[in-house]
């Protein structure tokens, strides 16, 4: 549905030139949603401007659906935009038009009459939960509903393709959700395939199918966000991963931590699991087969698409030798073993 | 005071409002479209044009910079060929016209520049056309500031209307300087000044309360 051919965009030129995107390719088929997620200054805004040509790109090619539109300018290319919902992170709401007249104004554009508007808006009203708001102005509302209004007026024309640019990183978790989640209704009741950009793993993890990084104007590294969440192929995609399941030792134990084993010492490991290892009674079988105890002291399962991912933090408590053959034991499972240090055993 | 006096004292009043309502009108049919153009012919703007954004800001700086006194006098032949008549209420409409074009314009440009950047690029990705753009998202969202730059450019009338009366424009301006001062009559002096300030007041109340009901913010 969405198609970037080696998309560059360069910004001023001779030695002041700044590369904003390089050679990206990208594609997002048809009822999918798709995230890009980066760092700031990246590229992702430039990126998503690129598709509905708000940024037109130096060179490549931009496709939806099945044309070209880097190849349209003027009219053809406002009549190609009515098919690309777009939403931002301020909302970009007509202060001077209320709830209703915002929505209206896409149909507007086309010379809609009042009445085929007035059957376009109302079921929107419904679909965002706007229904009793309509008469509002934007300055009643709050970030959460003026994101309901951008969602409902990016529908009103009808789109193929719905963009979000960092649609939710105004506002507050809870609310972040409730958007997630009509975006996704949105993308299950009409079918409308979505990209998205965001620098908030939590967005891809909730709501996308498939997911690009992207670091310095480059595409560095795409995958279905099951497998992102679960083995990351570039540093970056791991530094965003640990971000976003930051789990830490506990302060108290942080102090005791030596880097080297002494006599009295035992590990603490950081244990990072998907997949079949999270069936397995791992814990148990510790204790069984190597003799070592088990002493957990955080841990945390995120399900992602499906995928289930796990973060543990643990003491293993044993003799030096059996504590060895239980860190091979854990990395003969699959399982991502990090020791954070050594402590000394409680007297 | 006699009936004459009371007559003459409003027939300034009405030719002051007459003088300030006709150059205001046709101020704002100029300059709200010149400072349109001066917004959207921006570098980055949806009409951006270098070369004609540098045209009109020098005229509009130029118009800007001759102090009213002297605009009124140089431009005499022009208004004659315009009024008919280089004395008088019809014909001090021409420079109290010519002034207030641009600084209307560069009200309305900075009301303008007031709307968020993000609103055009919305209005952009649903298809908007430059005209479009202008109509229904510009002017609508700068209206509140428009409205306060009207009101702006209204009462520097009144005061420039003022002056224009020290040259024959009439009005109340013509009244306070040959009643008042020239003949030395305090109380005729008194109520001009007295009826000026009524009229800005009532004319900066009239354009705060059309601000607040513009503005939905």
């Amino acid at each position: 549905m969405i198609r970037l051919e080696n998309v560059s965009k360069t910004y001023g030129s001779g030695a002041h030139a700044i590369q904003a995107l390089k050679h990206v390719d990208l594609h997002v088929p048809k009822g999918s949603i798709h995230g890009v997620i980066g760092l700031s200054g990246a590229g992702k805004s430039t990126l998503i401007r690129c598709v509905n040509l708000l940024e037109r790109p130096t060179t490549g090619s931009v496709q939806v659906d099945g044309e070209e539109l880097t190849r349209l300018s003027g009219p053809s290319l406002n009549q190609a935009r009515h098919q690309i919902g777009m939403i931002f992170q301020h909302f970009n709401l007509l202060a001077s038009r209320s709830v209703y007249d915002n929505i209206a104004l896409p149909l507007e554009l086309v010379g809609m009459s009042k009445d085929a508007i007035q059957e376009r808006v109302l079921p929107l009203l419904d679909l965002t939960g706007l229904a009793d708001k309509a008469d509002k102005f934007p300055a009643e509302l709050s970030g959460g509903q003026k994101q309901r209004v951008a969602i409902a007026r990016a529908l009103s024309s009808r789109p193929k393709v719905l963009l979000c640019d960092e649609a939710t990183s105004a506002l507050d978790p809870q609310t972040t959700g409730s958007i997630l989640e009509l975006l996704k209704d949105i993308n299950q009741q009409l079918g409308l395939t979505i990209l998205l950009i965001t620098h908030e793993m939590e967005v891809v993890k909730t709501i996308c199918h498939r997911v690009g990084l992207i670091s310095d104007g480059e595409l560095v590294e795409e995958a279905d966000v099951g497998d992102f969440f679960t083995a990351p192929r570039t540093q970056l995609g791991r530094e965003f991963l640990n971000d976003f399941l930051e789990l830490e030792p506990p302060g108290a134990l942080v102090e005791r931590l030596e880097a080297e084993p002494s006599a009295n010492s035992h590990p603490v490991v950081r244990l990072a699991f998907s997949g079949d290892a999270v069936a397995t009674p791992l814990v148990s079988r510790l204790a069984r087969e190597c003799g070592v105890d088990v002493s957990i002291l955080q841990a945390k399962v995120e399900s992602i698409q499906g995928r289930t991912l796990g973060l543990m933090i643990a003491e293993l408590i044993g003799n030096s030798h059996d504590t060895r053959a239980a860190l091979k034991y854990l990395e003969a499972h699959d399982l991502k073993v990090e020791v954070l240090g050594h402590v000394q055993r409680d007297a | 005071m006699s009936n004459a006096m009371l007559e003459l004292i409003l027939e300034a009043t009405l030719e002051t409002l007459y003088m300030v309502g006709i150059a205001g009108l046709i101020a704002a049919a100029a300059g709200i479209p010149l400072g349109v153009l001066l917004y959207v012919t921006r570098p980055g703007q949806i009409l951006a044009n270098p070369l004609t954004q540098k045209v009109l800001a020098i005229v509009t700086n130029v118009g800007r910079s001759i102090p009213f006194i002297i605009l009124m006098v140089a431009i005499i032949p022009f208004t004659r060929l315009i009024a008919g008549s280089s004395i008088g209420t019809n014909a001090a409409i021409v420079p109290l016209t010519i002034a207030a074009i641009p600084f209307v314009a560069r009200l309305v440009e900075g009301a303008l520049n007031e709307v968020p950047p993000g609103l055009v690029e919305a209005a952009q990705s649903m298809g908007a056309t430059p005209y479009q753009i202008i109509t229904k998202v510009l002017l609508p969202e700068a209206k509140g500031g428009i409205i306060n730059g009207m009101t702006i450019t209204v009462v520097t009338l009144i005061s420039y209307s003022a002056m224009a009366g020290a040259v024959g424009g009439g009005g109340l301006g013509d009244l306070g300087i040959r009643y008042g001062y020239n003949r030395f009559d305090p109380v005729v002096m008194l109520i001009t000044v007295a009826i000026l300030v009524v009229m800005v007041q009532g004319f900066q109340s009239l354009g705060d309360h059309l601000v607040r009901k513009a503005d939905h913010k």
